[in-house]
């Protein structure tokens, strides 16, 4: 049961990331289009779909509060101003889709501010906390012990600018399957600066890893198994540079995906079978079994595929290309 | 423990949930009155439907936004500011609130995008099934907060064991005997702010003299619904009120501005409460009608303040006014919704200025209502989170510190009213603009006195 939802869990987060990851990333390029035209398609590109992707968001909170209580009262607390920030930078870009198409023309400009800014705000803390959590968080007798400002450190700043660059790539790859003509090929330029930029920002959180001799490193070295997801990495990364070479409008998103996912599943593994790693195990943090039980034989096995299935209905819905005029109403 | 972090974090999480909940308010009652007119546009194919669903998907839309977003921080403040409850009572209230997500908010928001941009590509019924389901999704929230709330006024079905709230009935929780009077009284809270800005909307166009069918549909079908709606609702919160007399005597003996055991009690009907001389300044009373409320008796003996302890005592002035304003609003709203709907059917409403003015100005009324009812509900129960079992002040956060919670507090209400002032102005302009006027045509010819509109709402 606990691993199921722990599971779960990994999943969630999982699509949180890839999903709401290209829409955070297509409002942070929001800020480089050309033009107002440019602009309102790609805005129009995530419109129909930003709430649902941001719900898995709310998914994997919830998951964690219900299956994993201590957890989630641990992480929030201890992050308490990343997360509060984040939320401000998602109200502000959320609001930017409706108020963005309501404002007169001359005051658009704010919601095009907020749009980009929230974006940036929001990816920027979400990669701040993972990378303060792989650096260890301060615990003493199983209490958070790293005040208000525990979270802060040069790496976890670099893991921030690592996760926005991570979303941008994921956003242009979008652009580049979802529009036509000029937004497509800006796109596609921006993909391989993009793309080498992720890959300078690995390179730098690894040899950081080893110097400072974070913990988690050991457990690299203790499963050479966990090296199959960056072998999974570095092919969708060649599958990438093909598909832009090709000028391939399809291919991109999957690419980086796949490295996204591969990314992924190093981190949770390595994490393993710490929630908070090297504080709180996932068996120490779970709820009990009458709790796990409850939500498995409703949520897990029957909603859980039934969400999936809303989310196919949403993108079949709003499959294809999208034309350069806004379909607003 | 910090008291002032304990206070702002309190403060904090009633401002941000007032917000929140001015936008479920609306968009539950508009999300079903969407999918009626959609409904009865496909029956019917009158345009006049969907003129008016267009209008209001459009109005809908930035409501929307503003209540996801604003929830969003709710479901994350139990864990940043309550990290205490949130870990006691995880086990309980964690999975009622991932049922939520799973049940409800997944299907709104899969189904918001293709309501609001899908009209041109799936078939008419598949969109009016979209309008149903983002509907259904609003009022299964609903449930799900409800009975997490109720559970929390009324803890049942659980066991205490190593610090955790570990469920044992799950039956006895989610289907509580509360939520059954508290959720169709936020439902038809809901309807009701739903039916009255619709009603206000139509009698604010009939006095402009514009959108004659759009505005007689409106009147109509808002006024009848509050009509029929409020009666109900006053019945619903008598049977909470019920619920709070049987399980939380001192929220009650607060409500009701009772400082002392009375057999048979009185019920006070004004006057302001003062805690340090435990009675009440100006004070009108009805004798008896104390006991014939609470215990529907002429010589019940019912509980006072100074029954309980000090420290389990709660504050007595918001819940005894706000109970009081939350009432009036009712009785307000009953008697403008009977007029409107007499005049209406007698065809008088279009001539009775005062009657559409007074219509048209009712519409916080029922805003007004739910969020003092809440105050009602949430400050009533304090000292306590859990009743009865966990105190609010040691459901903090341990080691949040004040100036954290400041700045957190600051930064929400700087944006909250940033984000407020516009969302209120774009929605006002929504509706000064009025409904497209291309699908329709005004019956008169005579009426179409404001040839700008077309430019101005497309
Ligand atoms: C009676 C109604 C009601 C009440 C008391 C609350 N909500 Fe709410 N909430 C809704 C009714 C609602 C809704 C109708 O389902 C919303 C509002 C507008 C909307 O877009 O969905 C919503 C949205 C909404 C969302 C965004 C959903 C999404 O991503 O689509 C979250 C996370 C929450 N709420 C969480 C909460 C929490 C944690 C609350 C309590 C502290 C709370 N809400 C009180
Ligand atoms: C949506 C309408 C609601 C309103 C307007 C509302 C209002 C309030 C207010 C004003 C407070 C502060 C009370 C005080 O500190 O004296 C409060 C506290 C609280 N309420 Fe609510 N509430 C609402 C819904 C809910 C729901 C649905 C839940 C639970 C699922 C909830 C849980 C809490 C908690 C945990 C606190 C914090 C403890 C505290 O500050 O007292 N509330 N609420
Ligand atoms: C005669 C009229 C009414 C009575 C006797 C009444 C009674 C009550 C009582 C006793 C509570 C507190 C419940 C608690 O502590 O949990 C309450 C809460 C509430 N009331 Fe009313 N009410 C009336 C009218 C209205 C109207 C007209 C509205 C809105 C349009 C409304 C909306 C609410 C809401 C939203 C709450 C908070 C949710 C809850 O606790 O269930 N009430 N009401």
């Amino acid at each position: 049961m606990v691993l199921f939802w722990v599971t779960l869990l990994a999943v969630s987060i999982l699509i949180y990331l890839l999903l709401d990851g290209f829409d955070l990333g297509v409002g942070m390029l929001f800020g480089f289009a050309g033009n107002q035209g440019d602009r309102d398609t790609m805005l129009s590109s995530v419109a129909p779909v930003w709430d649902g992707n941001e719900t898995w968001l709310v998914v994997a909170g919830v998951i964690l509060w219900g299956a994993f209580p201590l957890a989630y009262a641990t992480l929030l607390s201890a992050f308490y101003l990343p997360v509060v920030i984040m939320l401000l930078g998602l109200i502000l870009r959320g609001v930017a889709f409706e108020f963005r198409h309501r404002a007169a023309q001359r005051f658009r400009w704010i919601w095009d501010v907020s749009f980009v800014a929230g974006s940036l705000a929001a990816s920027f803390m979400q990669g701040v906390t993972v990378g303060a959590l792989v650096e260890g968080l301060k615990f003493t007798g199983g209490v958070y012990a790293g005040g208000p400002l525990g979270w802060l450190s040069p790496f976890s700043v670099l893991c921030g600018i690592g996760l926005c660059l991570g979303y941008a790539l994921l956003g242009a790859a979008w652009l580049v399957q979802k529009c036509h003509s000029g937004v497509r090929d800006r796109a596609r330029r921006q993909i391989p600066v993009l793309a080498l930029a992720v890959l300078a920002f690995l390179i730098v959180v690894f040899a950081h890893a080893l110097i400072s001799n974070l913990p988690i490193m050991h457990r690299w070295l203790e499963r050479p198994y966990l090296f199959v997801f960056p072998a999974i990495g570095a092919v969708a990364a060649a599958v990438l540079a093909s598909s832009i070479l090709h000028r391939n409008d399809r291919w991109p998103l999957f690419a980086v995906a796949i490295i996204f996912s591969a990314a992924f599943g190093t981190l949770a593994l390595s994490f393993w079978p710490y929630m908070i790693p090297f504080a709180i195990t996932v068996d120490e943090a779970a709820a009990p079994r009458a709790c796990l039980a409850f939500m498995f034989w409703g949520e897990g096995l029957f909603i859980f595929p039934l969400m999936l299935v809303y989310v196919a209905i949403g993108y079949r819905v709003f499959r294809g290309k999208i034309e350069s005029l806004p379909e607003h109403y | 423990m910090d008291a002032t972090a304990l206070l702002l974090s309190r403060f904090q999480f009633g401002f941000t949930i007032s917000f929140h909940i001015i936008f479920p308010a609306f968009t539950i009652g508009l999300a079903a009155w969407l999918t009626i007119l959609e409904a009865m546009h496909l029956r019917t194919g009158r345009p006049v439907y969907q003129a008016l669903f267009e209008f209001w998907l459009k109005v809908f839309g930035v409501a929307f936004g503003m209540g996801v977003v604003s929830g969003l921080v709710m479901a994350f403040q139990f864990g940043t500011n309550w990290s205490v409850l949130s870990k006691m009572s995880g086990p309980i209230q964690g999975p009622l609130l991932s049922y939520e997500t799973f049940t409800a908010f997944m299907l709104e928001a899969s189904f918001f995008g293709v309501l609001v941009f899908g009209r041109k590509r799936v078939s008419p019924w598949f969109y009016l099934l979209s309008t149903a389901m983002v509907s259904l999704g609003t009022t299964l929230s609903a449930f799900w907060i409800m009975s997490n709330n109720s559970w929390m006024q009324v803890p049942v079905g659980y066991v205490i064991r190593n610090g955790y709230f570990v469920p044992n009935d799950w039956k006895e929780i989610i289907f509580n005997s509360v939520v059954w009077s508290r959720f169709p009284h936020m439902l038809l809270a809901a309807y009701l702010t739903g039916a009255f800005c619709v009603a206000a909307t139509g009698a604010w166009y009939t006095l402009r003299g514009e959108y004659y069918a759009e505005s007689r549909v409106m009147l109509r079908m808002g006024l009848f619904l509050a009509a029929l709606l409020i009666p109900i609702q006053l019945a619903f919160g008598h049977l909470v009120g019920d619920y709070v007399h049987k399980y939380q005597p001192a929220k009650f003996a607060a409500i009701e501005g009772r400082w002392h055991d009375e057999q048979p009690a009185s019920e006070v009907l004004i006057g302001l409460p003062d805690p340090a001389t435990e009675s009440n300044r100006y004070e009108v009373k009805v004798p008896i009608l104390g006991s014939v409320i609470a215990s529907m008796s002429l010589t019940s003996k019912e509980l006072g303040l100074a029954d309980f302890r000090p420290q389990d005592r709660p504050p007595v002035l918001i819940p005894f006014l706000m109970f009081r304003i939350m009432v009036g609003c009712g009785l307000i709203m009953l008697a403008v919704a009977w007029l409107g709907s007499y005049l209406s059917i007698k065809r008088r409403l279009r001539r009775s200025r005062l009657v559409l003015w007074a219509i048209f100005l009712s519409f916080p009324l029922p805003y007004i209502a739910i969020i003092t009812g809440w105050y009602v509900a949430e400050i009533g129960r304090q000292p306590w989170v859990i009743y009865g079992l966990l105190r609010t002040a040691d459901a903090m956060t341990p080691f949040l510190t004040a100036p954290a919670a400041m700045t957190s507090l600051l930064l929400f209400g700087a944006v909250y009213i940033f984000i407020f002032s516009f969302g209120a102005f774009y929605i006002y302009r929504l509706l000064r603009a009025g409904p497209t006027r291309l699908a329709v045509r005004p019956p008169h010819s005579a009426s179409p006195n404001r040839p700008m509109s077309l430019a101005g709402s497309s």
